[in-house]
């Protein structure tokens, strides 16, 4: 099937791109860029029809890429490099070059006025390979190298504007917070390789079953440590809002649609493992509900549009987390697509905006912009009534699947979910009562975008409003996911709705009816509104906890102490005693020829008198 | 025949010979003299060679000696054109004066 050209196809756009790109117009960049990556998604899209209904996955088999020891002996490695299809990857494929696609035409629209516009979408096509080895590797290992390529093209693209220390402080955290994450998950290969000798997918994981649950228990632990690194759960969490820093398409594909729902697909793969381990499946599902409300509360207070879709991008992948740890896999994941959708919508239509206002981005000097980019603002709206779950739209399909497998998983876990439902709906109105409704609050002359970038705007639209009912993944997907019970219950898809419709009405009165209000409010509930919108403290937590801690050791004890003092020491102590012993020796070299003769016979004295006392003269 | 003679004598003879070029090569400052004395030694080294070849009954003694006087005769041509270009620039045959090659 040819495999291996789908990911290919965006490397060698990364490889034209990046070697010739600072000499190509434009025009040729964007060709080379958009052109590789959407034959990619016509590629997925012909590879998944002939591949048919896929009820058995498809195997690839490219080479050997690490082999050690013997074949039978239990520390036999052999990794090769495969990939595969089934089911769960068609679905993240599509998503991925679907979407991808989408913000790549949208990208060279908005990036039209930007430096560094070759290495831009060179970067792009090169998230677009590592993301698409990620889903198709075959085993843990190949997965982990997509793992690592993507953060780092995450780490590129949010430092892009590398000459604003924001955002090369970004990128670093981002990076540096990834590794704690990725240590969990190379702790989880070790002891997956340990255990079922192997790494590939269909090797290890039906082996799961015969493993003791509490070795489960642990691998899957250390899994989740590494989803909760890249796809941003407490406490790993805190990289994702400063990554907003990168162009806004970056936002868009990597920190909402695809990269960020990496640690989903990872979990999602290692079902096996966590419906064995009932106690890891449930701190997941708990770090995933206690992150989507903690992210919703502090995304009611932002000012800054992108910094709310950050945070809504964090509680969204609580969600997907919550669906993840009750079982429901299959609800998590077809989260994972309706959120590719609308939040890619709210990210691209908030690039319009600030696109449209010459790089404004805080909605407190925004207003009234309905009427002035109306396309961005009717398509945004799809996106909104979808995050808010208003049925029939598509974040209330996933949604409502994830709450009502999390009501079968603990009740309390539901009703924290419907709470979170409410305010997501809450924040996501008031940001678009903040930029679109009410008297402009700027001096800025709005100018709609450019067809470029609104048609993948609508196209995203009309997904975000029917997803839902045109594609039910969970459906597509049972085959390879433990079965989960399910319960028709009514009541609780009217309490989410409700929960979602009060939200918007909430921020209607707010912002719309009485504009004073949220202030006023705020002044009233001084205490928990500076916690919320300072963002509970936990950056300037960490600060203080590890990151102060961590430079002082390294500035005092490492730098001054190991490198300055011992190892500099030693190095300079060498070079001192050789000049010391030098100038001694530099004495005997006098000139005259008798004092030498002199030292040779005291030499051959000594020589002699040694050998006659070691006995060597016999 | 020789065995009148014992073994010893030669080399005594030969140490001797060696010491007295040692003592020279110190304590003269004459670079002639400087140069016979390296020759003694090396005659007395000759000496102590042949020795012990007849001794042994080999000739592995006699062939060094050839060598040690071929290279001598080598070293004494050399070794008197330096001394006639020293004695040129310098006008002094005063060994202790010469010591050029600490500079």
């Amino acid at each position: 099937m040819q495999l291996w050209l789908i990911p290919i196809l965006p490397l060698a756009g990364f490889l034209i791109n990046g070697i010739f790109g600072r000499r190509f117009p434009k025009s040729l960049v964007n060709v080379v860029a958009v052109g590789s990556v959407v034959l990619s998604f016509l590629w997925v899209v012909k590879t998944l029809l002939a591949l048919g209904s896929l009820q058995e996955p498809h195997l690839e088999h490219y080479f050997t890429w690490i082999q050690s020891g013997t074949a039978g002996d239990p520390g036999f490695l052999q990794v090769n490099c495969d990939f595969m299809v089934d089911r769960l990857t068609a679905v993240f494929l599509l998503v991925v070059t679907g979407v991808g696609s989408l913000i790549h035409i949208y990208a060279t629209g908005y990036m039209a006025h930007e430096g560094g516009y070759y290495r831009f979408f060179a970067y792009l096509n090169l998230f677009m390979f590592f993301m698409l080895v990620l889903v198709l590797g075959a085993s843990f290992l190949l997965l982990f190298v997509g793992w690592e390529g993507v953060g780092l093209c995450s780490y590129l693209l949010i430092g892009f504007y590398f000459d604003k220390k924001f955002a090369t402080d970004a990128g670093n955290k981002a990076f540096i917070v990834n590794r704690i994450g990725d240590f969990g998950f190379a702790l989880a290969m070790f002891l997956i390789f340990r255990n079922f000798h192997s790494l590939e997918f269909v090797k290890a994981l039906p082996q799961a079953a015969t493993a003791t649950e509490g070795t489960l228990a642990v691998i899957g632990l250390l899994l989740m440590v590494g989803a909760c690194g890249k796809s941003a759960q407490i406490p790993l969490y805190v990289w994702l809002p400063d990554a907003m820093a990168g162009p806004t398409p970056v936002s868009a594909l990597i920190h909402a649609a695809t990269m960020v729902t990496a640690g989903v697909y990872m979990t999602a793969r290692s079902n096996v493992i966590y419906h064995h381990a009932p106690g890891a499946a449930g701190v997941i599902a708990i770090i995933g509900i206690a992150t989507a409300f903690m992210a919703a509360t502090i995304g009611m207070a932002q000012n800054d549009i992108k910094k709310v879709f950050a945070y809504s991008t964090v509680s969204q992948l609580g969600y997907m987390f919550v669906g993840i740890g009750s079982g429901a896999y299959g609800a998590g994941v077809w989260h994972v697509v309706t959120h590719a959708f609308f939040k890619a919508l709210l990210f691209l239509g908030a690039g319009s905006v600030i696109h449209a206002l010459e790089g404004e981005q805080d909605m407190r000097h925004m207003g009234g912009l309905r009427k002035k980019i109306p396309i961005t603002f009717w398509t945004m709206c799809c996106a909104w009534v979808a995050i808010a779950g208003i049925p029939p739209f598509s974040g209330f399909y996933s949604k409502d699947a994830i709450l009502a497998a999390a009501y079968e998983h603990s009740p309390a876990i539901y009703w924290i979910g419907v709470i979170t439902a409410g305010i997501t709906a809450f924040y996501v109105s008031r940001a678009m009562f903040l930029t679109f409704f009410g008297e402009p609050r700027g001096h800025h002359h709005p100018h709609e975008s450019p067809p470029v970038m609104w048609i993948p705007l609508a196209i995203l639209g009309i997904l975000s409003l029917t997803g839902g009912f045109l594609f039910n993944v969970p459906e597509y997907l049972k085959e390879i996911f433990p079965p989960i019970h399910e319960v028709e219950n009514p009541t609780l898809v009217y309490i989410s709705v409700a929960a979602g419709v009060l939200g918007i009405a909430i921020a209607y009165l707010m912002y719309m009816v009485k504009p004073g209000m949220a202030d006023s409010i705020a002044g009233a509930l001084k205490a928990p509104y500076q916690l919320i919108y300072n963002k509970y403290f936990v950056d300037e937590l960490y600060d203080a906890t590890i990151v102060k801690p961590v430079v002082a050791g390294s500035r005092v004890v490492l730098w001054k102490g190991v490198d300055a003092g011992l190892i500099d020491g030693t190095v300079n102590g060498v070079g001192a005693r050789s000049r010391d012993v030098g100038s001694i020796l530099r004495l005997l070299q006098s000139g005259n020829i008798r004092s030498y003769a002199a030292w040779v016979l005291a030499g051959g004295v000594a020589l002699i008198l040694v050998m006659g006392f070691t006995g060597g003269l016999r | 025949m020789l065995t009148a003679v014992p073994i010893s004598w030669y080399l005594t003879l030969s140490a001797v010979l060696f010491a007295l070029g040692v003592a020279g090569f110190l304590f003269r400052r004459n670079v002639i003299t400087v140069f016979m004395s390296i020759e003694l030694m090396l005659n007395a080294v000759n000496l102590s060679f042949v020795t012990f070849s007849y001794h042994n009954k080999t000739n592995d003694g006699h062939l060094f000696t050839f060598f040690v006087m071929v290279v001598a005769a080598a070293e004494a041509a050399v070794g008197l054109a330096i001394i006639l270009t020293v004695f040129k620039n310098k006008g002094t045959l005063n060994i202790d004066e010469v010591d050029s090659m600490k500079n």
